[in-house]
């Protein structure tokens, strides 16, 4: 089965997630007020190794476990989409204490009561769908 | 092995988790995938039939079973470690976001993972609950897809690969989350 891979990576990345406390309300809560290093090196360590990863993955043209050159998606252009975008983004992640991701690390941690916020970002992508057009991007 | 066990079940410190995130970023990449998890809410908008609504829903959700079977370990990652890997559920965070906290309505900060007075299943379908959970959780799925990524597209895979609008995205994030902690929440804690 070939995506049994990405289960296991997914279980590493939720135990990572939980066990660095970064799936938690109150560390989101003291990020967004600047109160301790925690998150910010959590997401600061996460980048510069990203870098060093990503510049070496470029620099020997590496390929990926079926022979292709390993691409790495450039981000969208654009002032409205990403301000705006991000804003409303930012918004829901200091009510939910939760990004994406530990919204569904935290169904397995905390249970059924994160099925809600889930319910919502589903709602929220399918409304983003059915205005696109009228959104400046 | 008890050992390596005891160590594990202690909360782990910044500096060992950034670099794993960024290891599991790597293993995406080397297996053809991109780090993105917010896409996993478009998938299950074309699942349910969005696809027949609007063009953007329209693509193969079959070429996204890897990043479903992702979040489907992260669930299961998230239950290992309540279960299995934390014996102590109290978060350390500072006495001046417990000091905070407390000044808005929140009894004991720090004391579990989230607050009861907004997650307990007693306490969730409740007017404030609803707003935080069903509303937040909402703004998370329109904002992420507008601006294209959330925390794992952009702040980390975007900044990584040294990307401007990632960073323009990451200051949105920033924008947003301050606004709500400091001039929004205290007003809905008290709904």
């Amino acid at each position: 089965m070939k995506y049994i891979r990405f289960f296991i990576m997914g279980i590493l990345f939720g135990v990572i997630l939980s066990k660095s406390e970064v799936i938690s309300w109150f560390r989101i809560q003291e990020m967004f007020r600047f109160q301790s290093i925690h998150m910010y090196g959590v997401i600061g360590t996460a980048v510069i190794t990203g870098i060093l990863v990503i510049q070496f993955i470029k620099r020997t043209k590496m390929k990926d476990a079926q022979g292709q050159f390993i691409q790495v998606v450039e981000q969208e252009p654009g002032w409205p989409r990403n301000i705006l975008g991000g804003t409303i983004f930012g918004l829901g992640w200091a009510m939910t204490g939760a990004c994406p991701g530990p919204l569904f690390i935290l169904v397995g941690h905390q249970g059924w009561v994160f099925l809600i916020p889930l319910v919502g970002a589903v709602l929220g992508t399918f409304t983003y769908g059915m205005l696109r057009s009228k959104l400046p991007h | 092995m008890n050992k390596v066990i005891e160590f594990i079940q202690q909360p782990w410190p910044w500096w060992v988790s950034g670099p794993l995130i960024a290891y599991v970023m790597f293993s995406l990449l080397y297996f053809g995938k991109g780090f993105g998890l917010s896409t996993n809410f478009k998938t299950v908008c074309n699942i349910l039939g969005a696809d027949k609504l609007s063009d953007f829903f329209k693509f193969d959700w079959r070429d996204q079973i890897w990043n479903l079977m992702f979040i489907a370990g992260a669930i299961v990652g998230g239950f290992i470690a309540a279960h299995y890997l934390t014996p102590s559920q109290v978060v350390d965070i500072s006495p001046k976001t417990i000091a905070d906290l407390q000044a808005i309505g929140i009894a004991h900060p720090g004391a579990t993972y989230e607050p009861p007075e907004i997650f307990s299943p007693e306490n969730v379908w409740s007017l404030r609950s609803m707003i935080f959970l069903l509303l937040g959780g909402f703004f998370v799925g329109f904002g992420t897809r507008y601006a294209n990524g959330c925390t794992s597209g952009h702040a980390i895979s975007g900044l990584s690969n040294l990307q401007k609008w990632s960073l323009v995205a990451v200051v949105g994030f920033f924008i947003g989350g301050l606004a709500m902690t400091h001039l929004i929440l205290p007003y809905l804690m008290k709904i």
